[in-house]
């Protein structure tokens, strides 16, 4: 991956500078950003839930026990919004659109496509890369947003629902008002916002490197996730870090 | 007939000095030289890995060469400006069609990509294209459902709507059947003698070598053997392209 790390910042710097092309490739930005929504939501749903709920579970009884209970809605709160949502979501997505977007663009680039672009005087980034970045950008963030509501609604729903915890669903959500601050929401909303750039550029650059056939096709797609959430788990320690300053 | 909508302009001339490349440390292209000049058909054969394929890449760009040059009308291909300057176009062997798109949108990717015309505009010019090369109606389907035959004729449709003043053919009749194979020869020709398009076409196919070329190239093994008119390429005493020009099967009575 890091002997790579020159050729992704060039392809990221590359696309930043056609981002005034967006506007022009809006229909391509709209049908990826369906796609990544339309593969992702249910997904997101489960997973968000179950996250909230597994925190209440574990954190619930111990704080209860302790006559903490009243610190259950924040502690899952701030753990969804500030770490849980963004990372976990950013992972499910590099599994499920930036598996997706090496594979299409690696097929692409092992059946000619992108030759037969270039010869079009289209250029790949433009065509490809830009679309996917821009619709990936917006979609993240919205799918974390999202992801942080029902992770919360997880852990209110088991938070009233466990006997051990059995706390009222009105109390979880004072709580949780009390202690979640806007800017922690931003903070998540932010550092998915990178880890959708990072999912973006590395899976786009992974496809356009592919080499090989069908085989080569796999090793991008293995490559552009585990690439990817090992860049998220870096990148989320250093934006923690930043952003609690 | 292809479309009505292609403007009188001259084909490009094509100069190759000294081309070397190299794969893994094994040598493809062995210093090349040849002109081609504009309007002219010329048709590159050669046995199956000579380095004509490479060849083709180098010649519009996918690939840079380790050493020579290759220069449209004086300027080298690696130059920014030439894909803007000139149009050049290439048929891949397998097509290269995109395989999420229509085969309506593939043949009119350029116009649309290059908002060079209305979509109705594209729509029209697209299907009237179609309908040349055999095609009409196939706009919605998709390339998969397409035979490898149609897909090459879906590949240089989409080629002929650029309006190319150079035009790369890689094995243009390879899984056509006999009868189009003939109607893709005759295309050839006829681009050329209607907008002078330069046209270089790589193919094992004699028969449409020694049937549209104005001069032949044999290569064998990334060097030259022999250039000339299919006269001249056919008296040539050179045992390789004797044998090349010559194989045939011969079964035992």
């Amino acid at each position: 991956m890091f002997e790579n790390i020159g050729e992704i910042v060039l392809l990221f710097w590359r696309t930043l500078l056609s981002l005034p092309l967006a506007w022009r490739q809006r229909q391509k930005v709209f049908d990826q950003f369906f796609e990544i929504g339309n593969a992702s939501l249910l997904m997101v749903c489960v997973l968000s839930f179950f996250i909230g709920a597994v925190i209440a579970l574990q954190t619930g009884p111990v704080l209860v026990d302790r006559g903490l209970a009243s610190a259950v809605g924040g502690i899952v709160g701030i753990a969804l919004a500030k770490e849980l949502a963004p990372v976990m979501m950013a992972i499910l997505i590099a599994g499920r659109i930036g598996s997706a977007m090496a594979a299409e663009i690696g097929s692409m680039r092992v059946y000619q496509e992108i030759d037969a672009l270039r010869t079009m005087n289209i250029n790949p980034i433009h065509y490809l890369v830009l679309p996917r970045m821009v619709a990936i950008a917006i979609a993240l963030p919205l799918l974390v947003i999202f992801a942080i509501l029902v992770g919360w609604l997880g852990g209110a729903v088991v938070a009233e629902a466990n006997s051990h915890i059995a706390i009222p669903f009105q109390a979880f959500w004072a709580n949780l008002r009390d202690v979640v601050a806007m800017k922690d929401v931003a903070n998540g909303v932010f550092k998915s916002f990178c880890f959708a750039l990072i999912v973006g550029v590395v899976s786009c650059h992974q496809g356009l490197a592919t080499i090989g056939g069908p085989r080569g096709i796999g090793r991008s797609v293995t490559k552009a996730v585990v690439n990817s959430i090992v860049l998220i788990v870096i990148f989320d320690y250093v934006l923690t870090r930043v952003l609690l300053k | 007939m292809i479309n009505n909508n292609l403007n009188a302009h001259s084909g490009v001339g094509l100069q190759v000095r000294g081309l070397r490349k190299s794969f893994n440390g094994q040598e493809v292209l062995r210093g090349l030289d040849f002109e081609v000049q504009p309007g002219e058909i010329f048709v590159i054969m050669g046995p199956s890995g000579s380095g004509k394929s490479v060849l083709l890449r180098h010649l519009i760009g996918l690939e840079p060469p380790d050493a020579g040059e290759i220069l449209i009308n004086g300027e080298s291909i690696q130059s920014a400006e030439i894909a803007s300057k000139y149009r050049l176009a290439m048929v891949f062997q397998s097509g290269a069609l995109l395989n999420s798109l229509t085969v309506g949108e593939n043949v009119g990717l350029y116009l649309t990509e290059h908002r060079l015309n209305t979509p109705e505009e594209v729509t029209r010019i697209v299907a009237e294209i179609l309908e040349d090369v055999g095609l009409k109606g196939t706009e919605e389907k998709m390339p998969g459902e397409l035979s490898g035959g149609m897909k090459k004729r879906v590949a240089i449709a989409r080629a002929l709507v650029i309006e190319p003043q150079l035009i790369l053919y890689d094995e243009p009749t390879s899984e056509l059947d006999p009868l189009f194979s003939v109607v893709i020869g005759e295309e050839i020709l006829h681009l050329q003698r209607r907008i002078h398009v330069t046209s270089l076409v790589v193919s094992h196919d004699r028969d449409l070598a020694f049937g549209i070329a104005d001069r032949i190239a044999v290569i064998q093994e990334g060097r030259i053997l022999t250039i000339g008119t299919p006269d001249e390429v056919k008296r040539n005493s050179d045992p390789l392209v004797q044998k090349f020009l010559h194989a045939d099967f011969k079964r035992e009575p």
